[in-house]
């Protein structure tokens, strides 16, 4: 199957600066993939070879198996980005913009579709009027359609959250939930961890324009074997024997970092020679903050 | 072909949709020109002869607001958009940088020619013009104004902010215009003048512009298509190398 994007041995330096450090990255069609990292990290860097935005010192980067420089009409027919920056053409409408959009792509008649992209991002009522009067999370959803008029099967969004409320981010995840089980490969930067953790299958780290982390979300979460067993004991110190499990507590809420499972009845079979009670009991799984901390705490040594 | 056509007529509707700004002001100016200048100047000065100054001066007037206008179009729209940032829409597409060159400068062209028609229709209301050849009018008023919508795309492309662009406009475009002979004869110079205009590429699209309505002029308006033709081939050349590249668009 030709991979929604393949990107070889990709390097971008900016004078001395190395932006990204040949970086190796498949993404099937069909994926949820988060691209993840700290700001200047090389993630925009990434994204924008691949829209055709920058050029690469090195390497190759291909979109459905299309070469971005030298086979860069197909590939960027089959590439929508959302750009990060909340930008807009002051002088046209919604509709306009959107109708202006197809048209670079040398679709003529695309009312339909246009139609349908309004009402699903809920922009149906705002078509004709101009882009200037849109609020910021207006302004988002109008640039997320713009990249969706040519129906492109491989989806970019660069922090397409950013600065947007709480319910407007439920609504555009959903939709892009939506268009990824529709068959489309979705690709996303984010700030939010919880949110990449909830939608996508698979995740790459990066840091200082290296591939820090790549694997399944599954898999990711997994590795970092720091489990929190917390305990709800009726005294607040912990007897003998325990205080080898590093921890804290907080009155009578105790927190236990453990490795694996098999120390838990260790843990509970003390407590119980001590004739302590256990009130409440929880085991907290490690989620992709906790990772990807851990990831951006280690030196740059490629995980990959 | 859509491609193309959808950037053109973006680039259209740009302009028009504040044509007041665009088309209406520049034809004011290029008339409150034209006034002051007969005012001052018509009874003292006759050119080539025996033309009356302002009827001399109307052709200047008429392909200098072609001229500017042009290079506004496609300079002024390309900044702004580099500087909003709107022009990621154009560079995700799958436009090629000839499409985009050719959209940029024919929309530039259109504008040029139409501030340029409205100052001559309304100019020659009052001062009616001899014609002598249409063709050599259309031809170095659809060159002048195509050359400078490709200036226009370069100095768009090179700025990164709108005192850039002045800068270019004032220090480059400016004195080209007005020491090319669009308020005077260069045979009124001195010799070292007439020289230095002779190397000044505007001299020949306003001197062979003016041909087309007197049938006189300073030099053949074969060479001056030649000259104007060959800048504009030139010109172009290295906008579309800019476009190729990616100079300062596509980092």
């Amino acid at each position: 199957m030709t991979p929604a994007i393949e990107v070889r041995q990709l390097s971008k330096r900016y004078g001395k600066l190395v932006a990204l450090d040949n970086v190796d990255l498949v993404v099937q069609p069909g994926e949820f993939f988060a691209l993840l990292g700290p700001n200047g990290a090389g993630k925009t860097t990434l994204i924008s070879i691949l829209a055709g935005l920058t050029r690469a010192s090195q390497g190759t980067a291909r979109v459905m198996g299309y070469d971005v420089l030298s086979g860069y009409r197909e590939a960027r027919r089959r590439l929508g980005v959302v750009p990060q920056e909340l930008v807009y053409d002051p002088f046209f409408t919604v509709r306009e913009m959107l109708v202006i959009q197809s048209g670079y792509f040398g679709i003529r008649c695309n009312d339909v579709w246009i139609d349908e992209i309004l009402q699903y991002l809920d922009l149906a009522d705002k078509a004709h009027t101009n882009v200037r009067a849109l609020s910021g999370g207006m302004k988002r959803r109008l640039l997320i359609a713009q990249a969706l008029v040519h129906k492109p099967p491989v989806i970019i969004l660069d922090e397409p959250t950013a600065g947007v409320d709480v319910d407007l981010r439920q609504s555009l995840w959903q939709f892009i939930r939506q268009l990824n089980l529709e068959g489309h490969t979705v690709v996303l930067t984010t700030h939010y961890l919880e949110e990449a953790e909830a939608l996508c299958n698979r995740v790459a780290v990066l840091k200082q324009g290296r591939i820090a982390a790549l694997d399944s979300m599954h898999n990711l979460v997994r590795s970092t074997r720091d489990y929190t067993l917390e305990l709800r004991l009726p005294t607040d110190t912990l007897p003998p024997g325990l205080d080898v499990w590093p921890g804290g507590h907080d009155g009578c809420l105790h927190n236990l970092k453990i490795k694996d499972y098999t120390e838990i009845e260790t843990v509970l079979s003390i407590l119980r020679q001590s004739g302590i009670e256990v009130l409440d009991m929880r085991l907290l799984q490690p989620d992709l903050e906790t990772v990807f901390m851990k990831i951006m705490e280690t030196d740059t040594a490629g995980v990959s | 072909m859509t491609g193309f056509y959808t950037l053109f007529h973006k680039e259209l509707l740009r302009f028009w949709k504040v044509s007041l700004q665009t088309v209406l002001a520049p034809v004011l100016s290029s008339l409150l020109y034209l006034l002051i200048f007969s005012h001052v100047l018509a009874a003292r000065v006759e050119v080539y002869g025996s033309i009356p100054y302002t009827v001399f001066l109307v052709p200047g007037l008429v392909i200098m607001a072609v001229l500017q206008n042009a290079f506004a179009n496609s300079s002024s729209s390309l900044i702004q958009s580099k500087i909003t940032g709107n022009l990621v829409f154009t560079l995700l597409s799958p436009l090629s940088y000839l499409e985009i060159f050719l959209a940029y400068v024919s929309a530039s062209t259109l504008r040029g020619l139409m501030v340029g028609l409205g100052v001559y229709t309304v100019a020659a209301w009052f001062y009616p013009l001899p014609l002598q050849s249409l063709l050599w009018v259309a031809l170095f008023a659809l060159l002048g104004s195509a050359l400078l919508g490709v200036m226009g795309v370069i100095a768009g492309i090179m700025s990164d902010k709108f005192d850039q662009l002045a800068a270019f406009q004032n220090f480059v475009i400016l004195p080209l215009t007005f020491l090319s002979g669009v308020f005077y004869s260069i045979h009124s110079l001195p010799p070292v003048w007439q020289f230095l205009s002779h190397l000044n590429p505007f001299f020949y699209m306003i001197d062979g512009f003016r041909y087309g309505f007197f049938g006189v002029s300073d030099v053949s308006p074969y060479i001056s298509m030649i000259v104007v033709s060959c800048c504009l081939v030139a010109i172009s050349a290295w906008a579309l190398w800019m476009l190729k590249s990616g100079y300062k668009i596509r980092s």
